[in-house]
């Protein structure tokens, strides 16, 4: 082997950009694996480890995640919002995915720009006008509950959009004329030939949604209003610096498995859906368009 | 009209035999009507976008309308708060005159806040780059089985909560955290250091962590798309790897470069949060994001409200520019792509 081989070959391995990125790898994991860790921690300390116990997560008569009033409510009311918003934006979505492919003509252009727009929108300003627009000009819904669902519910329906769009140009039409010309009415034809051959985009669309709303910060905060509002990531905002005891950890870690178990559904509904291509792929692309 | 009358002047040479001009009809060109259009009923598609075009005007159009409108507002005599104005020709320009005062004038108090600003997005930015080029190359060239795990684990940072992943720092770089233990088990330090105190090496630093995720991904997509015959063509003359490497690799992954720029800069303008808890919410280390959450929400007395949807809006204009850049840039490149 000579030295231009050693240099040069493109099909050589790289030795040091492989130690490189598994060193990134760690970086970027490790210190949440730690953080969770730290849940089980025995003493108040969150950075100081002092024996393992489950106090923080049930043992505790006061402060466990199971007896603290506040973790439970802070929980509830991310489950609430993620699971609304999943039902309101998903169908929302899947069927402005299916018209924004299939519309020809006139203003299609325009929609399509429009759908595609909040995803290039920094949260801080959605936030702040869906905030204004809700207290100043729209009786209903107001901040609370309601508004945080609405908020979410515009981030997301962008998400299901691009997650259904390219399989939809997958299918082609045969499906569909197949059916008619067997008799079927339109939307018969929809629902009983196209939908099914969707259906793990779909359910995918539902488990990224669930995933986005429960990790969401700026609109939740912004279109909070009192305690009973607040989410799991507001907590940690709120408490993060001056948190007495690691029951904050372990309610992080419960969100952090809620929405690292959704996202491993959907990319399950994605497999199921094609196999020729690597889940992977589908993942980021989808990840790659969240802001 | 001149080239037609020129046409007909020159196909009329003998006079009395005038030939007009064979008429070339432009029509519009219409799209291809397919089956799926012929056999839906008409307007289908439309209506089955309706609902969801209808959501993001209520709930994204008129909501910018709203900043504005709120920009524009003057005080209710009853309630002495800024209530937005919806007519434009009644729109009160004080606070925005005051919001640009306090940015442009060198003592102004965003003036301060917007160069910290800038300059922590623009040493968090290159530092993204740097620490991100090499894992997006690294993981184009992988294959088969390695390359699966290896983008799983680098989407994984994706679906966990930025708050949590900000508070795994929080806990590491407490004073009695690992970070300071280690360094000073090493020799490093002596003392353990504040680094929660209103640092800005910190606040960076959390900028890079929290978003280099999001640089990577639409980087490692660009260089997967860089062809392999490129890379043995340069090795069959002879080329060494660096000089590959910077002739053809780089050029291919501009444009992924620059897409991975301007989705992790434009929430890195509005970022609070990474400045809240990696500094105690201490003032040194505020960002534009920072000044908009106080002015919106830690009193509704006054112009507060409206000083802040100012902000909003001169933010949102800023960003704007840069992502139409990034929009038109890569509408041409997909272009350009195609034509070749």
């Amino acid at each position: 082997m000579n030295v231009r081989e050693l240099i040069a070959n493109p099909w050589r391995k790289h030795r040091f950009l492989s130690l490189y990125t598994w060193l990134y790898l760690a970086w970027a994991i490790v210190p949440v694996v730690i953080a969770i860790g730290f849940s089980f921690n025995a003493g108040r300390s969150r950075s100081v480890w002092q024996g393992a116990s489950l106090r923080w997560w049930i043992d505790d008569p006061d402060f466990s995640v199971l007896n603290d009033p506040t973790l439970v409510d802070a929980i509830r009311q991310s489950l609430v919002l993620a699971v609304a918003t999943m039902a309101i934006a998903t169908p929302i979505g899947v069927a402005l995915a299916l018209g924004l492919a299939r519309w020809r003509g006139r203003g299609a252009g325009a929609s399509n720009f429009l759908m595609l727009l909040p995803l290039v929108t920094p949260e801080i300003v959605l936030a702040t006008g869906i905030f204004f627009t809700l207290v100043f000009l729209y009786p209903f819904p107001d901040p609370g509950t309601m508004g945080q669902i609405a908020g979410h519910v515009t981030w997301s329906i962008p998400y299901v959009v691009v997650v259904l769009r390219g399989r939809i140009f997958g299918v082609g039409p045969e499906l569909e004329e197949a059916a008619m010309d067997l008799g079927a009415p339109p939307l018969q034809a929809l629902r009983r030939a196209l939908l099914p051959i969707l259906s793990p985009a779909i359910f995918a669309a539902f488990m990224i949604v669930f995933a986005l709303s429960i990790d969401d910060f700026v609109t939740s905060q912004f279109l909070s209003t009192d305690l009973h509002t607040q989410t799991v990531p507001m907590l940690i905002y709120s408490a993060g610096r001056t948190a007495p005891n690691p029951a904050l950890n372990a309610t992080a870690t419960i969100m952090l498995m809620l929405s690292l178990g959704a996202i491993g559904l959907a990319a399950i509904g994605m497999k199921t859906l094609s196999r020729r291509r690597g889940v992977e792929a589908d993942t980021a692309d989808v990840a790659s368009f969240r802001l | 009209m001149a080239i037609l009358a020129d046409r007909w002047f020159s196909a009329g040479s003998k006079p009395g035999c005038y030939r007009p001009p064979a008429v070339v009809r432009r029509r519009r060109k219409r799209p291809e009507p397919n089956s799926l259009t012929l056999l839906y009923p008409r307007a289908f598609w439309q209506t089955a976008s309706l609902p969801g075009l209808l959501w993001l005007i209520a709930l994204f159009l008129v909501p910018f309308y709203a900043i504005v409108s709120m920009a524009g507002g003057s005080l209710d005599p009853l309630s002495g708060q800024a209530v937005p104005q919806w007519d434009p020709t009644y729109w009160d320009r004080a606070s925005f005159r005051y919001v640009i005062d306090q940015l442009v004038s060198s003592d102004g108090v965003y003036h301060i806040v917007f160069l910290r600003t800038l300059r922590y997005v623009v040493f968090a930015v290159v530092i993204c780059i740097l620490v991100g080029y090499p894992v997006a190359y690294h993981v184009s060239r992988l294959q088969g089985r390695r390359r699966g795990i290896v983008l799983a684990l680098l989407v994984l940072p994706f679906w966990i909560s930025y708050l949590m992943r900000m508070l795994a720092w929080v806990g590491l770089l407490n004073e009695d955290g690992l970070v300071n233990r280690i360094l000073m088990g090493v020799g490093i330090l002596q003392d353990p250091y504040p680094w929660l105190e209103g640092k800005s090496i910190t606040v960076i630093f959390g900028l890079v962590y929290g978003y280099v995720p999001f640089f990577i991904l639409p980087l490692y997509a660009a260089l997967d798309r860089v062809q392999t015959s490129y890379l043995e063509a340069a090795w069959d003359l002879g080329a060494s790897s660096f000089r590959t490497f910077v002739r053809i690799t780089l050029p291919l992954s501009k444009q992924g470069v620059l897409a991975g720029v301007a989705i992790i800069m434009l929430p890195m303008f509005g970022d609070f949060y990474t400045a809240y808890l990696l500094s105690n919410g201490r003032p040194e280390t505020a960002m534009i994001g920072n000044a908009v959450q106080s002015l919106l929400f830690e009193t509704t007395f006054g112009y507060a409200q409206a000083r802040g949807a100012a902000l909003v809006t001169i933010l949102a204009l800023l960003v704007s520019v840069l992502t139409l850049y990034y929009i038109f840039s890569t509408a041409r490149s997909t272009r350009e792509a195609q034509r070749s």
